[in-house]
């Protein structure tokens, strides 16, 4: 699998592009594809270069992840994810972002998670970049902001 | 002098405050290990949408030359440069405090920042109207190719290998053509509701720089990185000015190097202090004792990466090409406030573009002085721990693109396109080209397609776009960028192999 890991990424550019590539060439009307197809032209010859290299070198490669990283990364990411794509909408955003801001402090955080003095400090901060946020956004900026559960 | 006119729009209570505040946040999140100038520009934008252009411009500005000088505090104290642009400062600055001689690093350090700034900012002041008189004689061709010409030098001089350099700047260059198409109105690769109006610079900026750094931060998981902040001595200041002010080959070297390098698309102020540095040690009659805490080190190093800063606009402003990856923000900064750089700049928004310009000057001087007075302070910001740093960067991130459009799309957009260039960097494709693919694409499509009509008017698409001295000239540029980075490539590709 390492030996492929360039690889993998490289033969997904490459696909995009051919699928650039085969849209701008066959929508119509021609004139409103001519820069893409231009573009594409480009972006399919250096994405097959690109994937034919990466196959080649193989593993000898710079760059690519590590299976510890990916374990490390893995949590934030979620968490993201659900952060934005449903949570700051289903809570309501500042609810929303109080939550992941908290779990993501918690989940990074190297203080010892059997320490109450550790919780307590994550609540301050957590309290105390909340009052920033909503200050900036809401009353200095007025953003309004989607309020779900609260609405 | 034509900047003297507008020199009073600076000290008006908002625009001087938005320095003040520039400045100062500037210096500290500078001080930040993890957080980049481009990335601390970017994540201000979206503050600026319901201010003056020309003090959100101020603001960008003061942000840009602060967290640029603010990296050396860090640098210095922690050994962990602040920006890229810092890298070179580490070498000297930190055995010098190191030494016991945290102070006076500080002071060397930021009093060649405001040496190398001013003369960058002043190269700035009178090149600018020059190149942008000799940019008027362009037409649709022309500004086609510098559009071609600002994705391919950043994709080959900016990264790592050319080929991925320049296949980011296509991916750039295809997402900016995402939504409709300007003339006929005619959908474009819109396969899901949220692009139906495009991708907005903005949250793509935001995702494009902040993400990654996020993502980076997860990476190193829980570990505890044990960063000692040395201690600073009392070091008088009149000392450190005569120390500078003696040291004339270091701030000579450091700010021409910087001034040049900056001029050139896509380079950036990494590499400005790495060859300062390097330059001046050559010449320096004492070369053995670079790197032990030498003071010639560093005042080359910051002279050199805080002169890039102004050159890098001269390009951004009269060409739409921008000078650095924080330029590139910057340039979407300024088209979000419908101000489109090129060669009537200076006649379209004088009461914009002067007092942003005059701003950075006078922001020198405002970095120097709060440099020199929370330096200290600064450094022990920087020992936030990266878990409250990853957590705040992504609620930024979040708020910021949400409140370009109030719109949860952008937040989509901007959360995909980061953690999407954050594999992508890990396989060795850089973020610098793919936004300059973005943020020149509308640029090079626009001037395209008027010139395809042109040309149909005229002798064909080959001859228009192919034929005359300018053209030819930016054509032979773009060549020959892309054939000295592979040259450079395969040059460094047989010293590692040896």
């Amino acid at each position: 699998m390492q030996k492929y890991q360039h690889a993998i990424p490289a033969g997904l550019i490459a696909l995009l592009g051919l699928w650039v590539a085969y849209v701008s060439y066959t929508q119509s009307p021609a004139a409103a594809f001519a820069f893409p197809r231009l573009v594409s032209a480009v972006f399919v010859v250096l994405a097959v270069w690109t994937f034919v290299k990466a196959l080649r070198e193989g593993a000898d490669q710079d760059g690519g992840f590590t299976r510890t990283e990916i374990f490390k990364i893995a949590p934030g990411m979620i968490l993201s994810a659900a952060y934005v794509f449903w949570g700051a909408k289903f809570f309501g955003f500042y609810t929303g972002t109080t939550i992941a801001f908290f779990i993501l402090l918690s989940l990074y955080d190297p203080a010892d998670h059997q320490l109450a003095k550790s919780w307590v400090k994550r609540v301050i901060i957590t309290a105390g970049f909340m009052a920033v946020m909503y200050c900036l956004f809401a009353l200095i900026l007025n953003v309004y902001t989607p309020r779900e559960i609260w609405s | 002098m034509e900047f003297l006119y507008y020199f009073d729009e600076v000290f008006t209570l908002w625009a001087f405050s938005m320095l003040l505040l520039g400045t100062v946040f500037g210096l500290i999140l500078g001080a930040t290990p993890g957080l980049s100038p481009t990335m601390a520009v970017a994540l201000a934008i979206p503050f600026t949408f319901k201010m003056e252009p020309a003090h959100g411009l101020i603001l960008l500005g003061a942000l840009y030359t602060s967290t640029v000088a603010g990296g050396a505090v860090s640098a210095i104290l922690l050994k962990i440069p602040g920006a890229p642009a810092n890298i070179a400062t580490t070498l000297d600055g930190h055995a010098m405090a190191k030494n016991g001689d945290g102070k006076r690093a500080l002071q060397l350090s930021f009093l060649a920042s405001l040496f190398g700034g001013v003369a960058g900012v002043l190269l700035l002041i009178f090149t600018t109207p020059i190149l942008a008189k000799w940019a008027l004689v362009f037409g649709p061709s022309e500004s086609f190719w510098i559009a071609i010409l600002g994705v391919t030098i950043i994709g080959t001089l900016g990264s790592t290998s050319v080929i991925k350099g320049l296949l980011a700047g296509c991916i750039g260059l295809w997402i900016s053509t995402i939504g409709f198409d300007d003339i006929l109105g005619t959908q474009r690769f819109i396969f899901h509701s949220s692009l139906a109006g495009g991708i907005n610079i903005i949250p793509a900026l935001i995702g494009l720089f902040a993400i990654p750094q996020v993502i980076a931060m997860f990476a190193k998981g829980r570990s505890h990185e044990d960063m000692e902040v040395l201690e600073i001595k009392p070091h008088p200041l009149r000392k450190a000015i005569r120390e500078v002010a003696s040291s004339r080959r270091a701030l000579g070297i450091g700010t021409a190097v910087g001034s040049m390098i900056g001029l050139i698309p896509g380079v950036g102020g990494q590499i400005a202090g790495l060859v300062a540095y390097d330059q001046t040690r050559n010449f320096s009659p004492e070369r053995t004792k670079f790197g032990t805490g030498h003071p010639e080190g560093i005042i080359a190093a910051e002279a050199a990466n805080n002169a890039m800063v102004g050159p890098s606009l001269v390009p951004l402003l009269t060409l739409s090409i921008p000078g650095s990856p924080t330029a590139a923000v910057l340039l979407g900064g300024l088209i979000i406030h419908g101000i489109f750089p090129g060669p009537n700049i200076f006649r379209d928004y004088p009461q914009v573009v002067w007092p942003f310009i005059n701003s950075m000057l006078i922001g020198q001087v405002l970095m120097c002085v709060f440099g020199l007075m929370i330096a200290g302070a600064a450094a022990h910001v920087a020992r936030v721990p990266r878990s409250v740093m990853a957590a705040v960067v992504l609620a930024l991130a979040v708020f910021g693109s949400y409140s370009v459009q109030l719109s949860m799309d952008d937040v989509f957009v901007m959360l995909i396109l980061g953690t999407g260039m954050y594999f992508l960097e890990r396989y060795g494709y850089s973020a610098a080209p793919l936004v300059l693919g973005l943020i020149l694409g509308p640029i090079a499509e626009g001037n395209f397609v008027e010139g395809a009509m042109i040309a149909a008017a005229q002798n064909g698409i080959g001859t228009y776009f192919f034929t005359g001295t300018l053209n030819l000239t930016m054509i032979a540029i773009v060549v020959g960028s892309i054939a000295y980075s592979v040259w450079l490539e395969l040059k460094n590709r047989q010293v590692g192999g040896v």
